[in-house]
This record gives structure tokens, C-alpha cells and sequence, in this order.
């Protein structure tokens, strides 16, 4: 019997190491990306990045007047404003339920046949993509969250390069972020969201979109 | 002492009877043309390590573990290249469009640097997929230089 109890003792003694050894999820992502940034916060001379952010004037004030219907393009450039003011709060929870309201209406959006062919193709990229994009943001930690709207960004702008937008849209851009990094918002106003109140007001509007 | 007994015994049975539940295998004898090694001019070098490292969870084929044969093992590891198929598949690497391509790629870079992939679970015991520092750096270099000539 003692015999029969060391085996079982052994075999499972191997099985919870292997288990254990097998699923142990590599959840130490957090920190790298953070750490630059506040290396390089301190090097650089934030009074000359700050630009146009004194009339106080709110994005979400804006919003609210954008039009939101669904499967079209300005539904996803709202989805995305959303998305942007959650990352500019630093809120990671937020951030993902609005990740996944992105995902969901880029997966809706219907391509209008108005479109020659080339821009067709181009946006059914942009979109799956995006899409993408969207749904890791859904998923992930703020830093993550950030990387991935960054490439999301780019794909939105390339977006509203073909679809054009209703309202007037900034394009913005942070020169410290990842090597430099742009934004799209409604507001004229630098509300930086890869950085959020770390560095709220780093930035410049690069372009105006109509 | 008895209740110990019974107790050894059901854990027994229940660990032989998982063994019965069938898993399916990521294991594939032909490599599709849309593979990442043979669209791209991948150096040797740069080919092992992506083999040695990547390979198993982004491809149609895994080099199993002997302790694949295991339950629970496999399950979790079904899950890990499922998850990892889903992310990345290097075997259908030019079905992408460009721009999926230059995002994948930027994510492989953000990935090797901040060492989140390869998985420590995974190099745990497969040692060789390690990234050593030069390794490291040359497959940036690589990967950075793909992507820009996208």
C-alpha cells in the first residue's frame, strides 16, 4: 500500500509541475514600455510641446454632436473619439469596452460601391486591420492598449482619407510617444491619450482634416 | 489512512480517463507557399531562430514535447498554439495584406524587445528558443528592416 501511495504521491507531484509548468502565463508585460517613457520625460523640455490648450474646451463636448448611425464611417470615427477620451483618462477598463464597440462597428461597416475598386480594397485592409486593433485593445492593459492605438490611428486617418468626415478632425501628434505618434480628434485641444495625465498636454495639431 | 486511499484511487482513474479525451494535433507534413520563410529572403540564421522559437504556436506544425502525450499537458498547450495561430500563423503569412503585415511585424518587434514572446512558460523548457542579446538584436534589425521595405 505504501508502495501503491508513493507512486500516486509522484505521479502527481510530476503531473501539477507539469501543468503548472506548462500554463504559467507570462503576465510581466506592464512595465517595460512605461519605464522609457518617464526615462525620457525628463530629458525633454515639456513648455515647448504644449500647445493650444487654454480655451479648456472638452472633446466630449463636441461628440455629442457627431453623427452616430451605424455601418457607416462616421460611426467609427465616433467610436474611436470615444475610445481616445478613455485612453486620455487613463481608463483601462473603459478603454476596452470601447475597443470592442470599435470592433463591432468596423465589422459592420459597409463598404459603399461609390468607391472606385482601389479604394475598396484599400479600405477592406484598413478595416481588417483595424478591426484587429480594436479587438487586442478590448483585451489588454493601458500600455498595450496605447500600442495598438497607435496603429489603429494610423488606419482610422487612412480611413478619413478615403471616406472624408462631417466635422472638421485634427490630426495630432506627440513627438515623444514610440518615436513619434499621431492621434485624430474633433477638438483643436492637446489631450494626449498615449500618454494621459502623465503628460496630458504633449503635443501639436499636425493637420486639419475636413 | 482509507479515506487517503480512495482518495489516491479516484485521482488514478480520473488521470487515466482524461488520457482517453482525444486532442487535436497542430501537425501539418507540407508547408504552404504562403509561408513567411518562403516569400521573404530570410537569412539562415534569423530561419533557426524563428523555427526554434516561433514556430510552434505560429505555424501549422509543432514540434511536440514528449509531455504533450499528457493530460492535462496537452490541453493547455492546445490552447497556447491555438491562441498563437490566431494571432500570427507564419505559414499563411502572405494571405495579408501589406498593412496587416507592417502591423504584425511591428507587433513581432514590440513582442521580442519587451520580452513577452517567447512565452517564459515556454522557454522554460525549450532553452533554445531563448533570445540571447545578439540573437535579439539581429532579429529586430531583420524584422524592422521587412517592415520598412513593405
Amino acid at each position: 500500500m505504501n508502495k501503491l501511495k508513493s507512486t500516486l504521491g509522484i505521479i502527481a507531484i510530476a503531473f501539477i509541475t507539469l501543468t503548472v509548468v506548462s500554463c504559467k502565463d507570462n503576465k510581466k508585460e506592464q512595465n517595460n514600455a512605461d519605464g522609457n517613457h518617464s526615462e525620457m520625460s525628463d530629458d525633454v523640455d515639456h513648455s515647448k510641446m504644449n500647445h493650444d490648450n487654454s480655451d479648456g474646451h472638452h472633446d466630449g463636448e463636441k461628440k455629442e454632436m457627431a453623427m452616430s448611425g451605424d455601418g457607416n464611417s462616421q460611426a467609427v470615427l465616433n467610436d474611436y473619439f470615444n475610445l481616445k477620451d478613455a485612453l486620455v483618462a487613463d481608463d483601462n477598463a473603459k478603454a476596452k469596452t470601447l475597443g470592442a464597440t470599435l470592433a463591432t462597428t468596423l465589422e459592420n461597416l459597409e463598404i459603399s460601391s461609390n468607391f472606385s475598386d482601389t479604394q475598396k480594397t484599400e479600405l477592406k485592409d484598413i478595416i481588417e486591420d483595424a478591426i484587429e486593433h480594436a479587438e487586442h485593445i478590448s483585451k489588454n492593459e493601458i500600455d498595450h492598449q496605447r500600442e495598438h492605438f497607435k496603429i489603429l490611428s494610423k488606419d482610422v486617418t487612412d480611413m478619413v482619407a478615403i471616406t472624408g468626415t462631417e466635422n472638421t478632425v485634427y490630426q495630432q501628434f506627440c513627438p515623444m510617444y514610440d518615436g513619434g505618434s499621431a492621434w485624430l480628434s474633433m477638438s483643436k485641444d492637446i489631450k494626449n491619450p498615449y500618454y494621459g495625465s502623465k503628460m496630458l498636454h504633449c503635443g501639436k495639431v499636425q493637420k486639419e482634416i475636413n | 489512512m482509507k479515506i487517503l486511499k480512495i482518495i489516491a484511487i479516484i485521482l488514478l482513474v480520473a488521470f487515466v480517463g482524461i488520457q482517453f479525451i482525444p486532442t487535436t494535433r497542430n501537425q501539418s507534413d507540407t508547408v504552404p507557399k504562403t509561408d513567411f520563410m518562403l516569400v521573404n529572403t530570410v537569412p539562415k540564421t534569423i530561419q533557426k531562430k524563428l523555427q526554434v522559437s516561433c514556430y510552434d504556436c505560429h505555424s501549422n506544425n509543432t514540434q511536440y514535447p514528449w509531455y504533450n502525450k499528457i493530460q492535462p499537458a496537452a490541453w493547455f498547450l492546445e490552447d497556447h498554439i491555438k491562441e498563437g495561430k490566431d494571432e500570427l500563423n507564419f505559414n499563411e503569412w502572405d494571405s495579408l495584406s501589406s498593412r496587416r503585415k507592417a502591423s504584425k511585424l511591428r507587433s513581432i518587434i514590440k513582442q521580442i524587445e519587451g520580452k513577452e514572446m517567447p512565452l517564459d512558460s515556454y522557454t522554460l523548457i525549450h532553452t533554445d528558443a531563448k533570445f540571447s542579446k545578439a540573437e535579439k538584436e539581429d532579429m529586430i534589425t531583420f524584422i524592422t528592416q521587412l517592415k520598412d521595405s513593405l
